[in-house]
């Protein structure tokens, strides 16, 4: 009762933060220079007054700044995100369409990463004064301080380039197919070196964070008292420790889900990856505002929609949280 | 000064000093990135002087590898790689601490307050510091940017509003901490004011994590910018390392110098910047250490 009371709140929450964000992208719209009407005769090459202020009346326009903002609202929460002026679609159809993409990318980076870093982070907390340690030591440094373009880049020179095993751009070969083993083996394929490249910021993080935490939760008196019953080392570790050392790690990963979509949107430039990204990308060239501001929102929906389940998860992980 | 006297661990100001000082100094990594750092801000400083070529100017065959006719070869349009990096140092730095020092004073205006008030204004500036926190950093710096035109105030101003919350809420929870200590119910006791046990009082008291904090963030603002320039969101006006690697994206292959060694750059200065952080943070806190 008392979890879904704090479950039902946190939802409210929710969804008045992500009111904030529609504000914010109203305000966001109309401080920025030029509006979409602007755009539109630019485009057509010039037109008349009395066309101009026919088309401000058509968008609305000419109301008052107020009127406009619950206009704005109650579009956006019926899920209409407005129409992008370049692909001349509807932004919420444009985003549907390139959600699932980089949804992949986005989930395998985090999974790799919190696999791999706490992974890491383990072994080195168990041994901190052995070379495998300061090994992890400098490769978390130098994962972090490498800007992720950068790191994909240089793994696509290595690995696409100088020795090519795997492929350059895209998410699949012309003519594979759109269904069955052949086309999920092909986009998995395309995956490896931008999902790698993206987790290797969150790797780093991570695994000094497991690490850390690690060391923390084997210095404690329950540790203590496994080991005493004779408990072997890995029944100790794995699953006594693990199960406390990993709550960190999982807390930091739904706090940084936010930085994980941003980080996506550079892979995908990379890599060409047909994902939001990469649409966000063209269109904040091509000054498709519509479409900028509905992925800003639709990834602000995403992180909030993973910051609750984080936190659902996070409640099941840890028995001591009411 | 009379913050550190009245601090409960009594130690005059210069030897706090410098037993920060030893222990960094006893830090071999730590001492590595000071290095580095030193040897960046040198390029930074006298750089261009010693190696006046233009960045924009085409002063070489296209595409030379390195060691041909430039050290570290020429771009698709036959720019000096090497005059980019000299050049471009200035950009990276000027942004990476303008940036920083915005986000450190949004941070510290909303800590100081959250934290000293409580209650209703902390509640509030809480949710304000979350709502930043959800939106994905990157893509707002890249809409601030596209919106208000790329300029160096714009991404500078841009990196700022996306980079505060975590400033704020360390600052936040340091004053949580120390509002409740002896020193501080002493101070009131004598009658000094709320602003001036505020600023004059705890804040002082919150420097060393918010040091650290301030150096990791500088390395955070460069690669920010590294990305905003890569996308093509730069000043068009400067050179900057992001701006030479997106520049020759499409050439990664027939001109990996172009994209490497700019990249090198990046690299070693955050590098830098976290060894010199993390060195500062194990100085400050000597128990972590023993770990």
């Amino acid at each position: 009762m008392r979890f879904l009371f704090t479950f039902l709140r946190k939802l409210i929450y929710s969804t008045l933060l992500l009111l904030a964000v529609i504000v914010l992208n109203f305000l966001l719209l109309h401080l920025a220079p030029g509006d979409p009407v602007d755009t539109l005769v630019g485009e057509m090459g010039g037109a008349t007054p009395e066309l101009i202020a026919q088309l401000r009346a058509d968008y609305g326009l000419d109301q008052s700044l107020s009127v406009q903002l619950l206009t704005y609202v109650r579009r956006m929460v019926r899920g209409d995100l407005g129409q992008s002026f370049n692909y001349d679609q509807p932004v919420i159809a444009l985003i549907m369409d390139r959600l699932p993409a980089t949804l992949l990318l986005v989930m395998t980076a985090l999974l790799l990463a919190i696999f791999f870093g706490t992974l890491l982070g383990i072994i080195a907390a168990q041994k901190p004064k052995s070379i495998f340690s300061g090994v992890v030591t400098v490769v978390s440094l130098a994962g972090y301080a490498a800007p992720v373009f950068w790191t994909g880049i240089m793994l696509l020179i290595l690995f696409a380039y100088l020795i090519p095993i795997f492929p350059a751009f895209g998410m699949r070969e012309v003519g594979t197919g759109e269904h069955g083993l052949r086309y999920m083996l092909d986009v998995l394929h395309h995956l490896v070196l931008p999902a790698f490249s993206l987790a290797s910021i969150y790797l780093a993080v991570y695994s000094r964070m497991a690490r850390a935490s690690m060391m923390d939760v084997l210095g404690s008196d329950y540790i203590r008292t496994a080991r005493s019953k004779g408990l072997s080392e890995r029944v100790v570790v794995y699953r006594h420790a693990l199960k406390n050392a990993i709550l960190p790690v999982v807390t930091m990963a739904g706090l940084q889900f936010s930085q994980l979509i941003a980080g996506a949107v550079v892979v995908e430039t990379v890599f060409t990856w047909p994902g939001m990204g990469q649409l966000a990308f063209e269109a904040i060239l091509k000054r498709d505002h519509p479409l900028v501001l509905g992925i800003l929102f639709f990834s602000t929906v995403i992180v909030v929609v993973v910051n609750l389940l984080t936190d659902l998860s996070y409640r099941l992980l840890d028995p001591r949280i009411k | 000064m009379e913050a550190t006297d009245s601090a409960t661990d009594v130690m005059a100001p210069s030897s706090r000093f410098f037993e920060t000082w030893f222990m960094f100094a006893a830090n071999k990594a730590a001492l590595l990135g000071l290095v580095l750092g030193v040897l960046i801000a040198l390029l930074t400083i006298f750089g261009p002087t010693i190696y006046p070529t233009d960045p924009f100017e085409m002063v070489a065959a296209p595409m030379s590898p390195p060691g041909e006719e430039l050290l570290l070869g020429s771009d698709y349009l036959g720019r000096d790689i090497l005059a980019g990096i000299v050049h471009g140092a200035r950009t990276t730095v000027l942004v990476g601490f303008s940036a920083t020092l915005f986000t450190v004073v949004i941070g510290i205006i909303i800590g100081v307050f959250a934290g000293f008030y409580g209650g209703w204004v902390d509640n509030l500036l809480m949710r304000v510091t979350e709502f930043f926190q959800v939106l994905p950093g990157l893509l707002l710096a890249m809409v601030l940017v596209a919106l208000f035109s790329p300029s160096l105030p714009t991404i500078i101003f841009a990196i700022g509003v996306v980079s505060w919350p975590p400033v704020a809420r360390l600052v936040r929870a340091e004053f949580l901490k120390i509002k409740q200590r002896e020193f501080v119910l002493a101070e009131r006791a004598i009658g000094a004011g709320s602003w001036s046990i505020m600023w004059k009082i705890i804040l002082p008291n919150c420097l060393p994590p918010l040091i650290v904090a301030a150096t990791l963030g500088v390395g955070v603002a460069i690669l920010f910018e590294a990305a905003l320039s890569f996308l093509g969101l730069g000043d068009p006006n400067t050179y900057s390392w992001g701006y030479m690697i997106g520049a020759s994206r499409d050439f990664i292959w027939e001109t990996w110098w172009a994209v490497t060694f700019p990249g090198i750059a990046i690299f070693l200065t955050v590098l830098s910047i976290s060894l010199i952080g993390d060195g500062l943070n194990d100085a400050f806190n000597p128990k972590l250490r023993l770990l």
